[in-house]
């Protein structure tokens, strides 16, 4: 089964052209490039805070985005968890009301991700009353990461998890992503222009080149 | 230290002063959000009707909201007959002025705030399954609200302050429509009057350094609250 085909043209007002297809039946994709070839832009099409002017995105089994039939499902009712490269911690709440912010969906049934176990797996207790700003890098990407998973998604989208980290630290923040994804299955597309990085954790790779793909084909045959 | 009509004059004042900002509170969020996040051709159209009263003469403004409110106009003549409201030279025709003069400062001031609420949370928070209603409330409002704060706190000093279209629509019926400014006005005009404005100009400069006082701690308050 296929957990994510992205089919999508679009052409911005600076004269780049994002025009990239793929599909992937893969648990852990990297989706890797050069900065500036328009990976993260292919994630805000995927979660719905971008539209192309044309193109089809289906993740799961659900049509998300389809120009030609005029669907376009919100980004409210994706069910798409989203960690930003700058993470985007809402500086008026605690940590814990940050985790809570996300309206639960009808959880798939006896698979639902606990916020007590949640809270154990990325080591958050310490951290539930703080407020972002008093957090290091590293806290604050566990807890975006904690807050997205917190919504049940149906897909998870990371950007740049390691960004902006030093390199213990940025093995650390994999450490717990490989956890996350080892409990609760989740399909999950990491962008990084480190592909170093992400090897270990995805079965295949995307290679995008000013906004068209490359190479897309298994992370062991690199 | 006050004489009863000077004490009513004070309290309208302040009824004035906090119906006003009430009444002028709603529309001033979402229009200042709306100037804050729409970017539309017309934009200048709403944006020069909202700011007029801030340079307009405020007699001027008085004038046109007689001419709208009176007996004869359009908008009396409506609530004359479906409420029985006259409204021309009742404390609410004060409201009505003080809402009108103060809107544009309200309005700057929370637009902002509004524009310095970052939208990339705002996108955070719909992909985390919140509709656009529920971001406003739960991200956008909180995160604007000093500036929501420091425009009523301006809005109602501006009412307290307000001369000119005050006394064109509720006129200066001592116990009824009688504010501060217009109770010194009626007192400095009378014999004698120079010596016995004194306590209402001492209290005047007293609420306004309240007003200014509150807004101060509030503030603090909120920064204190955010970097615990």
């Amino acid at each position: 089964m296929s957990y994510l085909d992205f089919r999508a043209s679009h052409r911005f007002s600076t004269g780049f052209r994002l025009e990239a297809e793929f599909e992937t039946d893969q648990l852990v994709t990297a989706l890797c490039g050069p900065s500036g070839s328009g990976k993260t832009t292919i994630l805000e099409m995927i979660a719905g805070l971008k539209q192309p002017h044309q193109g089809r995105i289906e993740v799961g089994r659900k049509v998300v985005l389809d120009r030609q039939r005029r669907i376009m499902v919100p980004p409210e009712r994706r069910r798409i968890g989203f960690v930003f490269q700058d993470r985007r911690l809402f500086p008026h709440l605690t940590v814990e009301s940050n985790l809570r912010f996300g309206r639960r969906q009808n959880g798939r049934p006896g698979d639902g991700i606990r916020f007590d176990r949640l809270v154990e797996v990325l080591d958050l207790g310490r951290l539930l009353t703080r407020y972002p700003r008093n957090l290091s890098g590293g806290e604050q990407q566990r807890v975006a990461l904690g807050r997205a998973l917190l919504i049940h998604p149906e897909f998870l989208l990371l950007d740049e998890p390691t960004a902006a980290l030093d390199e213990p630290l940025r093995d650390r923040i994999l450490d717990y992503i490989a956890r996350v994804i080892d409990e609760w299955r989740i399909p999950t597309l990491i962008v990084s222009h480190v592909r170093e990085a992400v090897l270990r954790l995805a079965t295949r790779t995307i290679l995008l080149n000013q906004g068209r793909i490359v190479t897309s084909e298994s992370a062991s045959l690199l | 230290m006050l004489t009863e009509p000077e004490w009513n004059a004070v309290l309208t004042s302040l009824k004035v002063a906090t119906a006003s900002v009430a009444l002028g509170l709603p529309f001033a969020i979402g229009l200042g959000y709306f100037l804050a996040r729409w970017r539309s051709a017309g934009k200048w159209i709403v944006e020069t009707a909202v700011n007029l009263p801030l340079v307009l003469p405020p007699v001027v403004t008085g004038y046109l909201l007689l001419l709208l409110m009176g007996r004869n106009g359009p908008l009396g003549r409506l609530l004359d007959e479906f409420l029985g409201w006259r409204v021309v030279f009742t404390w609410y025709a004060a409201v009505a002025a003080g809402a009108i003069v103060s809107f544009p400062l309200m309005v700057r001031t929370i637009r902002v705030s509004f524009r310095s609420v970052d939208t990339r949370l705002e996108e955070a928070a719909r992909s985390l399954g919140r509709s656009r209603l529920s971001t406003f409330y739960r991200v956008s409002l909180p995160l604007a609200l000093r500036g929501i704060v420091a425009g009523s706190v301006l809005g109602f000093a501006r009412t307290l302050g307000e001369f000119g279209a005050t006394i064109m629509v509720a006129g200066n019926i001592p116990g009824q429509t009688q504010t501060i400014p217009t109770a010194i006005y009626s007192l400095v005009q009378s014999p004698g009057g120079w010596d016995r404005s004194w306590p209402l100009l001492l209290v005047s400069i007293l609420l306004a350094c309240v007003t200014l006082a509150a807004s101060e701690i509030l503030e603090r308050r909120r920064e204190r609250h955010e970097l615990s």
